[in-house]
C-alpha cells in the first residue's frame, strides 16, 4: 500500500516537471522565433545590399549610390571615445566605492543612486548632453559631445558591473597582501585590480556595445544625417549608424528601407562580434582565475 | 621541554567586539619568543580573533572594537601612532586556506618585499624563502610557473615562503594545516619546528594532537575566555582548569 501511494506520487512529481519543462521550452521558441523572423526579414530586404560600395560611399539622394561610410566611422569613433573616457570613471569609482568608501548614510545614497541611474531612460542623458554638453560648454554637435553624453549613459552600468567584478576577487588575496604589510592602494592596484581585469573588461564590452545601438541621446546631441566627409578631430560634426537607420528607414522610397536593412545587417554583426568578444575574454580569465 | 624566558607579546586587559558581540573578554597572557605557542579551544571561542589582534587584521573587519594592549618589543601596537602597515611587515601571518596570488611562484614570493620597497637581489631572496620553507626543491626548476599549479600541500608551504621573504620577527598561523593531507601536515609541522629557532610562531588549530606535537606552550580558550595558559606538557598532562580536561580528553568540543 505504502509502496503504491508512493509511486503514485512519483509519478505525480514526474508529470508537473514535464509541464514545466514543456513551459520553458515554449518560452525560449517564442523568443528565438520572434529573433528569426526579424532576421528572415531584415536579410530578405536588406542583404543584396551589402557589397562593397556600400561601405565606401558617403550617404546620398539616390539610394543605390548611398553607403554607410560615414556612420561606420563614426559609430566607432562614438564608442571608443566613449569607453576611453567611462572606463578610468567608472573603476576609480568602483574601487573608490569598494574600499575607501565607509558604510556611511552619503554612501549609501550614492550607491542606491548609482543603481538608479542605470535605469533613466537614455533620451533623457540626450537631453543632459544637449543641455550641458553641446549648449553649456559649447561643444556644439560634435563626436566629443556625443561619446560624453554616451559615457554617462553606461557609466552606472560599468561602475556596478566593476563592483562586482571586484567582490569576485576573494578576500583571502587581498588579506593576503595586507598581511605582508601593504597598502591600501597596493592591495588594489597589486592584487585586486589584476584578478578583476576579465570581469571589468567583459562587462565593460557590454555596456559599449549597447552604446553603440544608441539612437535617441545621440539625436538629441545633435548627430547629423547627410554627412559627406569623415570626421578627424573630437570636435568635428558625425552620424552614427542606427541615426542613418532611423533617417533612412522614415524615407518613402522602398529603396532607402533596403538599404537601411542593409546597414541593421552591418550593425547586428558589430554587436554579435563585440559581444564574442566579451565571452571569449570572460572564458579566457575564467580559466585563469581558478584560485 | 623548556620555555624560553623572552616574551615576545604581552597581551594586557585585551577586549576584542564585533559590533555588539563581545568576543574577547579581558585577555591577559604572554606569549614567549622564539617558541611555538598553540591557541586551542572550540569553534568561535575567539582564538582566530586573538591572533588576527596579534598583527591588527581585525582592522579590516567592519564594526570592530578593540580595547586594552598588545605589547610587542615593549611597545603597544595599537596606539594612536602605530602604523598598522609596519606592524604587519613585522608580524607576517600565513591563513587557513593556502591562498597564492594568481601569479607566478617567483612572483608570489617576490610580491612582500616588492611592495615595501626592497631594492636588493630578490632572487637569492626567494631561493632563501624557499628553503627555509622546505619547497626550494620540489619547485626551483619552475619558479615562473602559476603558483596555483602547485598542490594544496605546496600552496601552504609557498605562502609559508611568502611570509618569510620580508624576514618578519614573527608568523602567526591561523589553523595553516586544515585544508590539508597528512603528509602535507606533517611537513608544515616539521617546518614550525625548524622556524622557530629564528621566529617566534603562534599557531591557531582546532587540532588538539597537533598543539601537542609542536608547541611549546598552549592556551586554551573557551568563549571567548582564556582558561588556561602553561607549558604543553602541563595542559595536555595535568591541567589546573576542569575546563581544559574536559575539552583535551574529548568530552566537549
Amino acid at each position: 500500500m505504502m509502496h503504491k501511494e508512493r509511486t503514485a506520487r512519483r509519478a505525480a512529481r514526474k508529470r508537473i516537471d514535464s509541464i514545466f519543462q514543456a513551459l520553458f521550452l515554449l518560452a525560449i521558441v517564442i523568443a528565438v522565433l520572434v529573433l528569426v523572423i526579424l532576421l528572415v526579414d531584415i536579410f530578405s530586404e536588406g542583404a543584396r545590399w551589402i557589397r562593397p560600395d556600400f561601405f565606401t560611399n558617403y550617404a546620398s539622394r539616390f539610394y543605390n549610390q548611398a553607403g554607410i561610410l560615414a556612420p561606420l566611422v563614426g559609430s566607432f569613433y562614438v564608442i571608443i571615445l566613449t569607453a576611453v573616457i567611462a572606463l578610468p570613471v567608472a573603476v576609480a569609482t568602483a574601487v573608490y566605492l569598494e574600499f575607501y568608501a565607509g558604510n556611511t548614510w552619503l554612501n549609501r545614497v550614492l550607491q542606491v543612486n548609482i543603481a538608479n541611474l542605470a535605469g533613466v531612460p537614455s533620451i533623457v542623458y540626450g537631453l543632459f548632453g544637449l543641455a550641458f554638453f553641446v549648449r553649456f560648454l559649447a561643444l556644439d554637435r560634435s563626436i566629443i559631445s556625443a561619446a560624453l553624453t554616451m559615457a554617462l549613459l553606461i557609466l552606472p552600468v560599468v561602475i556596478v558591473n566593476t563592483q562586482e567584478a571586484i567582490k569576485a576577487v576573494p578576500p583571502s588575496l587581498a588579506h593576503a597582501a595586507y598581511a605582508l604589510g601593504a597598502s591600501k592602494w597596493q592591495v588594489v592596484s597589486t592584487v585586486v585590480l589584476p584578478a578583476a581585469v576579465g570581469g571589468i573588461l567583459t562587462g565593460t564590452i557590454l555596456a559599449v556595445s549597447r552604446a553603440l545601438g544608441e539612437t535617441a541621446p545621440l539625436i538629441t546631441v545633435g548627430a547629423w544625417v547627410f554627412i559627406a566627409s569623415l570626421p578627424v578631430s573630437p570636435m568635428d560634426s558625425f552620424t552614427v549608424l542606427p541615426v542613418q537607420i532611423w533617417y533612412w528607414s522614415g524615407q518613402p522610397q522602398q529603396g532607402f528601407r533596403e538599404i537601411a536593412a542593409a546597414a541593421i545587417i552591418v550593425l547586428l554583426v558589430l554587436l554579435l562580434s563585440m559581444n564574442g568578444i566579451a565571452v571569449f575574454l570572460r572564458n579566457k580569465y575564467q580559466k585563469r582565475a581558478e584560485w | 621541554m623548556t620555555v624560553p624566558q623572552v616574551e615576545a607579546f604581552q597581551i594586557q586587559d585585551l577586549n576584542l567586539y564585533y559590533g555588539a558581540h563581545h568576543a574577547l573578554h579581558r585577555i591577559n597572557m604572554a606569549i614567549p619568543a622564539h617558541a611555538v605557542t598553540a591557541i586551542i579551544g572550540p569553534s568561535g571561542c575567539g582564538k582566530s580573533s586573538l591572533l588576527r589582534c596579534l598583527n591588527r587584521m581585525n582592522d579590516l573587519v567592519p564594526g570592530v572594537r578593540i580595547t586594552g594592549q598588545v605589547r610587542f618589543g615593549g611597545q603597544n601596537i595599537y596606539d594612536a601612532d602605530r602604523d598598522p602597515m609596519e606592524i604587519r611587515y613585522r608580524i607576517g601571518m600565513v591563513f587557513q586556506k593556502p591562498n597564492p596570488f594568481p601569479k607566478s611562484i617567483y612572483e608570489n614570493i617576490a610580491f612582500g618585499p616588492r611592495i615595501n620597497g626592497f631594492s636588493g637581489r630578490l632572487d637569492e631572496i626567494v631561493e632563501q624563502s624557499l628553503q627555509q620553507a622546505a619547497l626550494w626543491d620540489e619547485v626551483k626548476d619552475r619558479l615562473y610557473q602559476p603558483a596555483l599549479s602547485l598542490s594544496g600541500g605546496q600552496q601552504q608551504r609557498l605562502c609559508i615562503a611568502r611570509a618569510l621573504a620580508v624576514n618578519p620577527e614573527v608568523i602567526l598561523m591561523d589553523e595553516p594545516t586544515s585544508a590539508l593531507d597528512p603528509i602535507s601536515t606533517a611537513k608544515v609541522e616539521d617546518l614550525m619546528t625548524q622556524l622557530k629557532r629564528e621566529y617566534t610562531i603562534v599557531l591557531v588549530t582546532h587540532n588538539m594532537q597537533q598543539a601537542a606535537r609542536v608547541a611549546d606552550v598552549t592556551a586554551f580558550f573557551l568563549n571567548g575566555d582564556l582558561i588556561e595558559i602553561d607549558t604543553t606538557d602541563r595542559i595536555f598532562s595535568t591541567p589546573r582548569e576542569k575546563q581544559t580536561e574536559d575539552y583535551i580528553t574529548g568530552r566537549f568540543g
